[in-house]
């Protein structure tokens, strides 16, 4: 049997991706806190498998301000990741990074977003690894793209690309504390149906 | 009172003055605005990909594409008394939320619904009288039954009405 969408994954299935955030998630942590040069504390991710207007209404609505970073993934696992920071955590990294006060981000600069991208680039990879290691399986993510928009606008690019494969997706919420402020993010995973049996292969499950 | 009324992504949707169509935050989605200016009756329709060409003939999927969404739309109006010789367009949307895309298919896609939308118009005879479309941010799109004057807000670039 072969996977057509995320709603044939079973029990087991699920508990094997929960695994992956919470490891992935915790390489994030991690990885923000080396960069931050300061401990970060990290809340037991969440990771629902959603449709894609439950996804915008858990990300505050269509019209909620987010920055995201999109990711193609190639090699053994194909599909596409974004990572989406709420606002606040947005401003706190470039803050702290920078060392200084951003007003809004209607005046984001070129230094501003390659900050961003390399955050998510990092907190990516820290996903990536958790996969790559556990199912010991090849994989590739691109240079990130950035967009600051509504979220309704960021998700319908993922929403068009697989409209024909599914309106599913795997989406991972992250709780980070530093400093007493709580910061969240979102991981959105999308790999090809096929790419997600290889897995589950590598991981010894059925189908 | 007038109500609001929402449609979501791949739905539609048509009122009678004074009510409002609203759908949020489009982004290579194009919305097609309709307006019979003599009944006051608006339609909106929000669409996600150009063609159903390669879809399989599943019905519920029909106001998903350009070429099937805009004339389930013009049925819908007409039932409510408007008429397709009466009919114009605003459309907008059609947007390249991430630039530096180099997967092909992801690249244009905007560019695309934006074209099979105009196509398809053509083919209905109804003719575009506004339209903000492609550029590289989400649109919110509020459409009234009244005048039939498409609103677009947006994050940071302002607000227009067509």
């Amino acid at each position: 049997m072969a996977f057509r969408d995320l709603t044939d994954l079973n029990d087991m299935h699920l508990d094997v991706l929960k695994e992956i955030g919470n490891i992935g998630s915790g390489n994030a942590a991690s990885a923000l806190s080396a960069m931050l040069s300061k401990p970060i504390n990290i809340e037991v991710p969440k990771i629902n498998i959603l449709d894609y207007n439950t996804v915008v209404d858990s990300l505050g609505g269509p019209e909620n301000l987010l920055v995201s970073l999109l990711f193609t993934m190639t090699d053994d696992v194909k599909g596409m990741m974004i990572f989406l920071l709420q606002k606040d955590f947005a401003h706190m990294l470039l803050n702290t990074l920078l060392g200084c006060e951003l007003e809004s981000f209607n005046d984001v600069g070129e230094m501003e977003l390659s900050a961003l991208k390399e955050v998510g680039n990092i907190m990516a990879a820290s996903y990536v690894n958790a996969i790559s290691t556990l199912a010991d399986l090849r994989m590739n993510i691109s240079v990130p793209d950035i967009c600051i928009d509504m979220a309704g606008s960021i998700l319908s690019v993922p929403a068009i690309h697989f409209a024909n494969i599914s309106d599913k997706i795997i989406f991972i919420n992250d709780e980070f504390n530093a400093d007493g402020q709580s910061a969240s993010s979102q991981v959105l995973m999308i790999p090809d149906m096929e790419s997600l049996e290889k897995i589950m292969k590598n991981l010894g499950l059925d189908l | 009172m007038s109500q609001v009324v929402t449609v979501g992504i791949s739905d539609l949707n048509a009122v009678k003055a004074p009510d409002v169509l609203v759908t949020y935050a489009l982004g290579s989605c194009v919305g097609i605005c309709l307006y019979d200016p003599s009944m006051k009756i608006a339609g909106l329709s929000h669409i996600m990909l150009p063609s159903s060409v390669q879809m399989s003939a599943d019905k519920s999927q029909a106001m998903k594409f350009a070429d099937t969404a805009i004339e389930i739309l013009v049925h819908r109006m007409e039932k409510m008394g408007a008429h397709i010789f009466r009919m114009k367009a605003k459309i907008a949307g059609g947007a390249q939320m991430f630039s530096g895309v180099n997967n092909s298919s992801l690249a244009n896609i905007g560019q695309r619904n934006v074209i099979a939308v105009k196509q398809e118009l053509l083919r209905l005879h109804i003719p575009i009288i506004a339209e903000d479309t492609g550029k590289n941010y989400g649109r919110t799109l509020y459409f009234g039954a009244d005048d039939g004057s498409m609103r677009i807000k947006s994050v940071n670039r302002g607000e227009w009405v067509w």
